[in-house]
């Protein structure tokens, strides 16, 4: 016990340098996106700087300084394109989680069915892919998709289509590499709660004349709610943000909220508008992300 | 225990890895066998070829691009492994300490965190202070980032370990600081090595934050690569992009050699 409490000392001391890292590098910038976002944007005033000069840089969002306003805001909720940017990110992020769940749940099960000898190894199988570039993953679904790709000639070949179809620059070629990229987020947390879970419950399920469906139902899918939220969670949160695969493969017709705070910031050069986009942004994935930290914490305070 | 009724492994669950895992990992072999297509067309086989990889390293932008890669991924992975190892210790040792809540909010939300939003308020810290951006930029950029991976990788660890090992030391008259260093970080190493590895990683792959903070001249290979594959596929791409899978996939087999090396020395490492 006493020694314990020795170490709890220095391990505080510990915490000093992380600490004051992610208030610098983190908690800080956040207050200079909160400015940035309240002041007006100088489009009309020439010359406007170049986002890459860091000599001028400065001085844009200085004079943009001078009034605090919340006409960006107003804007965001006025302009029609920045509304159903929110709403496309938000509705493709529910799709591909939801679809990613689909997907992720019937590997994650067969893993945890496995000899605990395998298991390990289907789980570094599962993440290898993670390790790889993701930009690289991507790119590899390019390859597949694109017109004179793998997948055509391979459909072709079986005749089951006579043209070429376009399968890049489409939502499918999005939801495609979206599913791709995330999976391993949402196979390991439903794993890592599906093989905790005790094979007694399932035998005595089995005992009482539940089917294995039944079995699944009652008593697998439940105790596994832990798994899918969290991996729900981890899927969504970045998908609603995501830039570079609905650039990659989307088509152009309506860009994800991301993709448009990167217009804004990139090609308008509004720093004000690109700022305001991500103070929404963050607000709305606010309460997702609490969620995320209590189920976190909680996960654990379980394994302690 | 005796009940192989509850079948462990029915067809379905087969059949459900088998399907997962070519899907997982069929576009990359894919990719693979076609860097080394001699056609210029991406996906007319003309014969094995190396000269994908040939144009590669006469490409100096490219090189470039993959040096500053390098030595971006290698100082943030170091830093960010000293600074989440501290957080680890910190989170699993030191209970409870004022701004705790504040101190692990802060350390989960950039794991998931959309990029952008990470990116642009570094970017408008460093125009706010002025700073040349460029390699220290996008180091410090992708240090605050892959330090919170460490973090939970470490503490994973830390969580699971036996503290009476520390206490004991402690007993025996170290002082808290030596019984770490002696005793608990020998047990953690295997977590701290994939930490950096994972940092390393995660720094080499970044397109949008470095797309932020980094500065005229000083392209990463992930920015080079992405502006290269917005204008269209190229065959030397694949070439890339396999040269990056070959050396992930030794640096791989490496650490699991090594995790089992330790592993046989009477303690049971987590597989990375």
């Amino acid at each position: 016990m006493s020694g314990r409490r020795l170490f709890s000392a220095p391990a505080r001391r510990a915490a000093i340098a992380p600490f004051l890292w992610m208030l610098l590098f983190f908690l800080l910038p956040f207050g200079f996106v909160l400015k940035i976002s309240l002041s007006h944007a100088v489009m009309a005033q020439p010359p406007y700087l170049p986002v890459f000069d860091p000599a001028e840089g400065i001085a844009a969002p200085k004079a943009a300084i001078a009034a605090f306003s919340l006409d960006n805001f107003r804007l965001l909720a006025s302009d029609h394109f920045y509304v159903l940017s929110y709403l496309r990110s938000v509705v493709v992020a529910l799709v591909s989680t939801s679809i990613l769940l689909a997907v992720g749940y019937p590997i994650a099960y067969g893993m945890s069915r496995l000899p605990a000898r395998w298991q390990p190894i289907a789980m570094i199988l599962v993440i290898v892919p993670f390790w790889t570039s993701f930009l690289i993953r991507v790119y590899a679904w390019i390859n597949i998709l694109q017109h004179d790709g793998i997948l055509n000639n391979v459909l072709m070949a079986l005749r089951l289509i006579s043209a070429p179809v376009v399968w890049l620059s489409t939502d499918a070629a999005m939801y495609i590499g979206l599913v791709y990229s995330y999976l391993p987020f949402m196979i390991l947390p439903l794993y890592a709660t599906l093989a905790k879970i005790d094979p007694a419950l399932l035998e005595a399920s089995a005992d009482l004349g539940g089917s294995r469906l039944t079995t699944f139902w009652l008593v697998t899918v439940p105790l596994s709610l832990p798994g899918i939220g969290a991996g729900a969670l981890l899927c969504f949160i970045p998908i609603v943000g995501e830039f570079v695969i609905p650039d990659l493969l989307a088509g152009s017709a309506s860009p994800m909220i991301g993709q448009t705070l990167w217009l804004e910031f990139f090609n308008n050069h509004d720093w004000p508008v690109a700022s305001s986009i991500a103070v929404v942004l963050l607000v709305l994935l606010l309460a997702p992300l609490l969620v995320y930290e209590r189920v976190q914490r909680r996960r654990l305070e379980g394994t302690r | 225990m005796a009940r192989p009724a509850l079948a462990r492994l029915s067809p379905f669950n087969i059949t459900s890895l088998a399907l997962g895992l070519a899907f997982l990992y069929l576009p990359i072999v894919i990719l693979v066998i076609y860097s080394f297509n001699a056609s210029r067309l991406v996906t007319v086989w003309g014969g094995w070829s190396l000269r994908w990889y040939v144009e590669f390293f006469n490409d100096e932008a490219m090189l470039s691009a993959l040096a500053m890669s390098l030595r971006v991924a290698a100082m943030s992975a170091t830093a960010a492994t000293i600074l989440g190892t501290l957080a680890a210790v910190a989170l699993t040792r030191a209970g409870s300490f004022h701004g705790r809540t504040l101190f692990s909010g802060m350390l989960y939300a950039p794991l998931v965190m959309p990029e952008v939003i990470t990116g642009l308020s570094l970017l408008l810290l460093f125009v706010a202070v002025d700073a040349q951006r460029g390699f220290w930029t996008v180091t410090i950029a992708h240090t605050t980032l892959t330090m919170c991976f460490v973090t939970v990788v470490v503490q994973s660890r830390l969580g699971s370990l036996d503290r009476s090992l520390e206490e004991a030391a402690m007993d025996l008259g170290c002082d808290p600081f030596w019984a770490f260093v002696k005793v608990t970080l020998p047990l953690i190493l295997p977590s701290v090595v994939a930490g950096w590895m994972l940092a390393f990683t995660l720094s080499m792959d970044d397109v949008v934050i470095a797309s932020f903070t980094t500065g005229p001249g000083s392209t990463t290979l992930p920015i080079r690569i992405y502006s290269e594959v917005r204008l269209g596929v190229k065959p030397e791409i694949n070439a890339i992009c396999t040269l990056i899978v070959g050396s992930i996939a030794v640096v791989i087999v490496v650490a699991s050699l090594v995790s089992k090396l330790s592993s046989r020395q009477g303690e049971n490492a987590a597989p990375l």
